[in-house]
């Protein structure tokens, strides 16, 4: 019974990140789009999937890892979210300059770039403290008040930001995943609430 | 807490406040038949190249883009005048020469341009559009397409003289 459990919750997993790539993978418009430009798509769906699987690691929903290794893969794993937000800025860059220098500015006509801006940013915030974390001192009180809200900053811009892009992404399959890391984030927040108040 | 105090001077002061937002009111009309002269959109101006060439079509064609220029204040139609005209397509990224074309207003000030399909780019489908002649200000739009399946898309010029 377990472990039918554990097959079914990674497999969901697997498809909830999968399934948008592989749908994004066999998008028409990338027959008129240059290498460079694809890959920074597939950054920024791949790190929509990260933003994912960050909660379930905290939580503990992950069955078959411990509290100590799910906290480890956490730590990686937003190390490989800014890689992958360098990746999607990067190439867009070289895509088009006007367009992105118009989004890290604030000045684009397009309304999902503020929220991929500002989720950009408290990513960066987020891991800069975190590496810092021991150097600095925090203690694991005063780092979850820092992390917890730019947190929330990151799930909401991540997934405002992603719903509000007409590209390669099918309608379906990135509403599912879209809608999957609001429920893991709030969940979390409400285990995390019920936890604090037990303690 | 604020208290309402109702008193001739009170009563006065808001009575000339009305007085003059309901006059201004029935003024402004008249001065708004002056056409106002279309402002430059955001990111507009992205991937302009200067100078591009005046073309029968841009690349093979199956997409129309519209519109007009007219002049601001009295709104009358600008005959000849030349629209420069690029977006990502099906034959070409925004920046390349390829994806740009210009084409001139007809005497009613109408324009229309035949290009490629063109395909949603950073988010959203979208063209590029510019007066840049000099004798008005220069001016950069960036309509988006209700649909990224729509074969036409129009925008509009007012000018101001430069």
């Amino acid at each position: 019974m377990r472990s039918a459990r554990t097959v079914l919750i990674w497999t969901a997993l697997a498809a909830a990140v999968g399934v948008p790539l592989a749908a994004a993978a066999a998008s028409p418009l990338l027959v008129w789009r240059g290498p460079v430009y694809i890959l920074a798509g597939f950054a920024g769906i791949f790190a929509l999937g990260l933003v994912l699987v960050q909660p379930l690691l905290i939580g503990g929903y992950l069955p078959g890892l411990s509290a100590y290794r799910g906290r480890r893969a956490h730590h990686w794993i937003g190390g490989a979210l800014v890689v992958a937000v360098v990746i999607h800025v990067g190439g867009l860059w070289i895509t088009s300059p006007p367009d992105m220098m118009d989004a890290l500015l604030f000045a684009s006509p397009t309304p999902f770039s503020p929220w991929g801006v500002i989720a950009m940013w408290a990513i960066f915030t987020v891991a800069t403290i975190a590496a810092l974390r021991r150097r600095l001192g925090l203690r694991a009180r005063t780092w979850r008040i820092v992390h917890v809200p730019l947190a929330i900053v990151i799930v909401a811009g991540s997934v405002v930001h992603g719903m509000l892009i007409e590209g390669t992404m099918e309608t379906m399959s990135k509403a599912a995943l879209c809608a999957l890391v609001l429920a893991a984030t709030i969940k979390l927040m409400a285990d995390l609430r019920a936890r604090r108040k037990r303690a | 807490m604020t208290t309402v105090i109702l008193n001739r001077r009170n009563l006065l002061a808001a009575g000339g406040a009305v007085l003059a937002t309901g006059a201004s009111g029935l003024l402004l009309p008249a001065r708004a038949e002056g056409l106002a002269p279309t402002p430059s959109m955001p990111g507009g101006a992205n991937n302009y190249r200067k100078g591009a060439p005046t073309v029968e079509r841009i690349g093979k064609g199956g997409f129309w883009m519209t519109g007009t220029v007219r002049r601001a204040g009295d709104g009358a139609p600008l005959a000849g005048q030349r629209v420069h005209i690029w977006a990502h397509t099906t034959e070409g990224q925004e920046h390349e020469p390829q994806s740009h074309g210009a084409t001139l207003t007809d005497t009613n000030g109408a324009f229309r341009l035949e290009m490629p399909q063109i395909i949603p780019i950073f988010g959203q489908p979208h063209g590029h559009l510019a007066y840049d002649s000099g004798e008005f200000k220069t001016v950069f739009l960036r309509p988006v397409m209700r649909s990224a399946k729509d074969t036409s898309l129009e925008a509009h010029f007012v000018l101001q003289p430069a």
